[in-house]
This record gives C-alpha cells, structure tokens and sequence, in this order.
C-alpha cells in the first residue's frame, strides 16, 4: 500500500479494467432475485465472448478441465420414464467421490440430471428449480415439462461459447403425459424416447437399444436401466460408483434403487454361471 | 492426459521378513475405456526376480523383450544368474539409451536372495533416474501418488507372508479405488525363499 502511494497509483489500479473490487457487492446481494441468477457478472476482461484465458508463461490457452466422465441414461416406455445413472466425480484421473447425486429432484414431478461440470450442472439445475417455483406461483398450475426444458435451454444458449460444460436430461410428467427432452451446453434441446449423456453413454445405448422394448414392466425396464448403466460402469474408466435408479409416473417421480456397482458386478456375474 | 497413463494400470512392490510381494492390477485401457481386464505388469526374470513395467503397454512389452535378450546373453556370458542390483542397472541403462525418444513406461524391480533372504527394491523412471526402496516399498504407474499415501499409512516392516499379502493388497486395491485408470482386480506374487505364490484378487470393478 505504501509503494502504491509513493508511485502515486490509483486504489485497487487494475491497468484500465475495471477490477472486480468496483462492482458494490452490498447492491448486488440486495438485487440477487431470481432474474439476478440468470445474469453471473462474467469476467471484465472477456466482454469478447471469442477472447479466452492465456497462460501467462506459455500464452497457450488456459483449459479448466472440468468433470465429463459420467453414464446417465433416460428412456420412454409404456409406463412412464425410467432414469438411470452412476455416481463417480473425476478430476482427470484422479477420482474426487463415488457417491454424487447425479440426479436433480427439481420438484415432485421434475428431475434433472447431471452430465458435465459438476458446478454449471448443479448451480443451473438449482436457477432452475427457483424459476419453476416461481412459475406454478404466478399461474397457480405446474410447469410443462416442455416449459421447464426451454428454461434451462434458453439460458444455456445466452452462455453459448463461454466454456459452460452441460448434458442434461429434463424429465418430468405433465397434462401432456409423461416428458423427456435433452438440453445441452450448445443451446439445443431435443424432446425424444432415449436419451444417454457422458463418457459411458456409448455402452448404455448398447444395451438399451438391444433389449428395448415399449411394452416393458416397469420392473423390466428399472431393470434395463440399472443393467445398462451398471455395463457403463463395467467399461467405462470415467463412470462407477453407485447405480441409481428413478422412475417418473402420473404422480411424480419415485426413487426405485440405489445399489453398489460391486454388488451389482458380483451378482450379475453369478448370474452368468448359472 | 499423456501418452504414458493411455493405457492406466499401476505397480506396487513391497517387502517383508525374507518374504516379497510383488503387486499389479489387470486394467488394460485406450484412454476412458477398459479394452482388457487380464492383463499383468509383471514380468518374472526368474522366481526370486521380478520386473514391473507400468505405463504404455506396447513399449513395456517391446522393453521386456530387450530386457530379456540382455539378460539372457548376460546369463550365459557369466554362467550365473542375474543379481536384482544388475538387473536394476541394466533396465535403467536400457532406458536411458532412448534418452532422446523415451520408452513410455516406469519401471520397478524387486528381488530376493533366497540365500540370505534379503530383499531389493528398486524404482525407476521413464529415463531410468533409479529410486532405491529403503522405506520398505516401490511404487509405479498411473496412481503412484495414491500408492505411496496407502503405502506410508500401511506398511510395517518385518511382516510375515501372509500379513504382507493382507497389507500389500489392501494397500494397492484402496489406492486403485481412487483411480479411474487402474483396479479390474490385481494380481499380487508373494515370493519367499523356498516357494512363490501367485495370487488373484477380486477388486470392485468400476
């Protein structure tokens, strides 16, 4: 501080940008409502959406590697919807938890899941739910699941390019019946029957598509979605842990099962022997 | 990630009271997927002598293969078996020969004197930069950081056999559950002076 004012600089100098320090915090905590949540102050140096972090010894691009490995799984059949997912957190290699919820309880009829930035999943799934709130307050009924999905999709798209990281399953039951769309970190959304998401989604498509049928029970298809899930996890260095298993019918979502991959290994292989 | 963790997996070897046991896992990946689940690290010189080539799988089996022509040619130049000390020298200078267009492997060597019973352990780098393994133990591969946390938390010197079987595989298999690129079980050879046992471990495998 004392050589800052012997070279007669300015408070918090910050080269001609305008430093974080500037920004009143106390107004901007005061303003936070569910509009603000929408609107994250995004670094002063990066108003280019195009311009990206440099490393400031090499100049190559700074890469924030965020976690990708994941296996979650959600399809349609005569019943409803069957979501399916693993529970491992990477860092690289390293591995940060086996036991993520992977699946977001947005509401009694709402479920979100998770594939992507831990943060950017959890953080927008979270906006969300506020905004579906907000929603079935001012027009006293629930929010489509079409409604909620182009919520999260169009807030996706005004972050386009600046490195969010999300593959997302929005699932739900509505007036329409039962809802499946996929909203990812480019601003698309599809609505569809099958929809995987993470580096183990290859091997869950391979199972569902092989053994995929309309007319499943519910308990053959919480099934099928363990059992491909659980088959991600085999192969898939990235994915592991816990396989959850929720099912979405008329009257909202119920939590089906939460076994260990190794439980599940050894029993299916016992399976095998028979 | 670098070519060196492509294909994951990891090395462990640990010593006791005139006992060894020498640890690998069986994981064999390209990258995020697991292409073989029965796949040994280690490569038996002779039943009191082994070597753990962790790292690219193709070069460890092209460095075996020279490895073994130099040991063989020296076994019949000297008419007597290898030491673990010469075995240890002639790896790392193998490696360092490529100093400028390196090998992708680690490299560990742990032997037994079954006159003596003593054991020796050795470490080495992709360069063949040796570490001796005083403290009891010698790690390699993909989670060698993880190794020496469950290594240093678990090991005790002068272990029988069976205690060393039990410390070594709870050691390695904890390390390898924090690890996406090694686990898919393990096999661990526990060596003493007058018998060798080769064992494999069931692991969680995700």
């Amino acid at each position: 501080m004392a050589l800052q004012e012997l070279l007669q600089l300015e408070k918090h100098a910050s080269f001609g940008l305008k430093s974080v320090d500037d920004v009143e915090l106390s107004e901007e905590i005061e303003e936070l409502n569910s509009e603000k949540l929408t609107q994250l102050p995004i670094t002063p140096f990066t108003m280019n959406k195009n311009v990206q972090l440099r490393d400031s010894n090499t100049g190559r691009h700074i890469h924030i590697n965020m976690e990708k490995g994941t296996t979650t799984l959600a399809f349609k059949y005569q019943g409803g919807v069957v979501i399916a997912v693993d529970s491992r957190a990477t860092g690289g290699d390293f591995i940060f938890s086996g036991s993520v919820k992977k699946i977001i309880e947005i509401n009694k009829y709402l479920l979100g899941t998770m594939a992507g930035g831990a943060a950017d999943c959890s953080y927008w799934h979270r906006s969300l739910t506020v905004r579906c709130r907000m929603y079935e307050l001012r027009n006293k009924e629930r929010i489509s699941v079409a409604a909620a999905s182009k919520l999260l999709a169009n807030i996706l798209y005004n972050y386009k390019g600046m490195g969010l990281s999300m593959g997302t399953m929005i699932i739900g039951w509505d007036k329409r019946g039962p809802g499946l769309y996929y909203v990812d970190d480019s601003g698309s959304r599809y609505s569809g029957d099958l929809f995987s998401a993470g580096s183990g989604s290859p091997f869950a498509f391979g199972v569902v598509d092989t053994h995929w049928k309309y007319d499943m029970t519910d308990e053959e298809a919480y099934e099928l979605g363990r059992r491909a899930v659980y088959q991600a996890t085999y192969r898939d260095a990235a994915s592991g842990g816990i396989v959850r298993v929720y099912g979405m019918k008329p009257t909202g979502w119920v939590k089906i099962s939460e076994q260990d991959c190794k439980v599940l290994h050894y029993k299916y292989a016992d399976e095998k022997m028979v | 990630m670098s070519i060196e963790s492509y294909n994951g997996g990891a090395v462990m070897a640990m010593a006791g009271k005139e006992c060894l046991a020498v640890v690998c896992d069986k994981r064999l990946g390209a990258r995020l997927t697991t292409i073989g689940m029965n796949h040994s690290k280690i490569y038996e010189i002779n039943p009191y002598l082994y070597v753990c080539l962790p790292g690219l799988a193709t070069d460890a089996l092209t460095v075996y293969q020279r490895l073994r022509f130099r040991v063989n040619m020296y076994e019949l130049k000297e008419s007597r078996k290898i030491s673990p000390q010469v075995l240890c020298s002639m790896l790392s200078n193998l490696l360092y020969e490529h100093r400028f267009g390196n090998y992708f492997i680690g490299g560990v060597v742990a032997g037994l004197d079954p006159a003596t019973g003593k054991t020796y352990l050795y470490a080495m780098d992709c360069l063949g930069a040796i570490t001796i393994g005083t403290e009891g133990f010698v790690t390699g591969g993909h989670c060698e950081e993880q190794l020496y946390g469950t290594c240093e938390a678990l090991y005790r010197p002068d272990l029988g056999p069976e205690e060393l079987l039990e410390v070594a595989s709870q050691a390695f298999l904890s390390a390898c559950d924090r690890d996406a690129g090694s686990g898919w079980g393990a096999f661990v050879y526990i060596v003493t002076k007058n018998k060798v046992e080769l064992k494999s471990l069931k692991a969680r495998m995700d």
